[in-house]
């Protein structure tokens, strides 16, 4: 820094420490929540110190389920949170990428309307469509499917941008080189375009997978049937039975269990994270 | 735009631009369509007839006094969300580019709470809340303040205030803290020079070098509270008590799914659309400024 200060370089580190704490309250709370039993929360104050239930109450979680959602497991809920998550991302990056491909790499006619009838899905984010988008899935069968969860959504005008800006920057020679060579479009697609966007489709997928992992809205409106319930929205079927059965133990147990996997993908691929955000949103 | 050099013509383009392009127009377009010709009709209670009425609808929304305050309340939900997480994120920021050591260990550690759902949010904050129970409530009732999001209007509302900032302090502390890297070093130290300390150096310098990242950041959180912040809002209060947390996004739900008013969710939606349209078109402008910033 410009001058050396001592005391204020100890109030920085104080102050972040500080924020830190506020922002992993609640986190830390729940963990809290999640060790006690259900008797012990119920008492006021709550405890601030974990119990030694958690495994307990893990697998409790595990084999007898929550509230309203008690018919069906957590398990099954994580494995479709899982799916629909890898759906969005992966259906997001193929067809981001292939339409990218095509509108950089071709001439044709319509290529901006193409272009343009892409970015307009930017401006239609699902909240402010949810009645007619809800009816056309509907006409389609598709509720209740893990189709009707994930192809709605994977249109993606930010994808399709950033795979734009990347090819751009290929140099021309490399097609020109691949050409000599005799490779045709899809030769050059998977030797050359894919290998060269790898970090940019794993920054991707990070921020994809985030993205799909905690959609709410959608899920809830397509799904009737308890065995396509997603993991974000089962949290919320048990809230409501908050009133009649106080589980939070088994509660504050599944939120963790709901933010555990996108939260790892934060830390562990902070980097790729970054970069994801950052690109994303030019 | 395109490459100089290129394919030449071909059908192929056509089946790879195919699958992105059918999405769009069955999943987008078309109920984007739809919603703008209900908008246009009033449907009887069973839905057997319907009627063209121009903008009735429309005009009836804003004579309706219930969605005028929806939407004034809507814009102070996320004034007070842009304010609150942007003021935090800030300040950590600047906290964080001052420090040397533990700069990518304080990162991890205030960027994790993006990754969770709004609802997942919603559902931590409703249980450190909760009248009878929650750790926090216990607190404020020691310090003399009886808090009840269920039956205080605004209790509730600075409730879903804090889970909406919390949960986007650590997008804004990235951008931040990255807008703060990027000022030159050498004006900090000019000024230093000439006897500016820390805090006239922030205001007269980084802050207006940081106003480009600001301003974006400014957009993106107002999109973040209008659109986002659904699932916090439907998992602790529902718009209640008494509408006090009612946005617009979740009236949209409300009217259309619960309510079952075809015409005037449509009309709510069209007017949701022209709002997000105009926040993209700004901040598509800003971005073509930022270049020659």
């Amino acid at each position: 820094m410009v001058e050396n200060r001592p005391v204020s370089t100890f109030l920085s580190h104080a102050v972040l420490w500080l924020g830190i704490l506020v922002i992993a309250f609640p986190i830390w709370v729940t963990i809290v929540a999640a060790s006690h039993d259900a008797l012990r929360l119920t008492q006021v104050p709550l405890p601030l110190w974990p119990g030694d239930l958690f495994f307990h109450n893990l697998q409790l979680a595990f084999t007898q389920g929550v509230g309203n959602a008690r018919e069906q497991s957590i398990g099954t809920m994580l494995t479709n949170s899982l799916i629909m998550a890898m759906m969005i991302a992966v259906g997001k990056i193929i067809i981001s990428l292939l339409s990218a491909f095509a509108i950089v790499y071709f001439r044709f006619p319509f290529r901006m309307g193409f272009f343009w009838m892409i970015f307009i899905t930017l401006m239609l984010p699902v909240e402010v469509r949810i009645l007619p988008t809800f009816e056309v899935v509907a006409n389609f069968g598709m509720l209740n499917s893990y189709w009707g969860l994930s192809i709605p959504l994977i249109a993606s005008a930010t994808a399709t941008f950033m795979f734009r800006q990347v090819f751009l920057t290929v140099p021309d020679e490399m097609l020109e080189a691949a050409r000599i060579d005799g490779a045709g479009p899809f030769r050059f697609f998977f030797d050359i375009l894919l290998p060269l966007s790898r970090t940019n489709i794993a920054a991707l997928f990070v921020i994809l997978f985030i993205y799909g992992w905690n959609q709410y809205l959608w899920p809830l409106l397509i799904t009737t049937e308890k065995s396509m319930y997603t993991i974000v929205m089962g949290i919320k079927q048990m809230l409501e039975a908050v009133e009649e059965s106080p589980e939070w133990h088994l509660i504050m147990m599944t939120t963790l269990l709901a933010m555990i996997p996108p939260v790892i993908v934060v830390i562990t691929m902070q980097k790729l994270f970054v970069r994801g955000l950052t690109e994303t949103e030019k | 735009m395109l490459k100089r050099v290129h394919f030449g013509p071909s059908p192929l383009p056509y089946l790879l631009v195919a699958p992105q392009i059918i999405v769009t127009v069955v999943f987008f377009l078309w109920p984007a369509g739809q919603a703008l010709y209900q908008s246009f009709l009033v449907e009887d209670a069973f839905g057997f007839k319907s009627e063209f009425v121009w903008f009735d609808n429309f005009t009836a929304l804003f004579r309706d006094d219930l969605y005028l305050d929806a939407f004034g309340r809507t814009f102070l939900f996320s004034f007070l969300v842009a304010g609150l997480s942007m003021g935090m994120a800030l300040f950590l920021a600047v906290k964080a580019d001052h420090v040397v050591r533990f700069r990518d260990a304080y990162r991890t550690l205030l960027i994790w709470p993006y990754a969770v759902a709004p609802v997942v949010a919603g559902a931590l904050w409703m249980f450190m809340f909760d009248p009878t129970l929650g750790i926090v409530a216990y607190w404020l009732d020691g310090l003399g303040y009886e808090w009840n999001h269920r039956l205080e209007g605004g209790d509730a509302m600075a409730l879903i205030v804090f889970a909406a900032a919390w949960k986007q302090v650590s997008y804004n502390f990235l951008f931040f803290l990255a807008g703060l890297q990027a000022v030159p070093k050498s004006l900090v130290e000019a000024a230093a020079i000439d006897g500016a300390g820390p805090v006239r150096r922030f205001w007269s310098i980084v802050f207006p070098l940081l106003s480009p990242t600001t301003f974006f950041l400014l957009v993106i959180n107002v999109v973040y509270a209008f659109f986002d912040t659904f699932g916090i809002v439907h998992a602790i209060t529902k718009g209640g008590p008494a509408k006090a947390t009612e946005i617009l996004v979740y009236k949209v739900y409300n009217d259309g799914f619960i309510g079952l008013d075809l015409g005037g969710s449509a009309a709510q939606s069209v007017i949701l659309m022209a709002i997000v349209i105009a926040l993209t078109v700004i901040q598509f402008r800003y971005i073509e400024r930022r270049v020659a910033y």
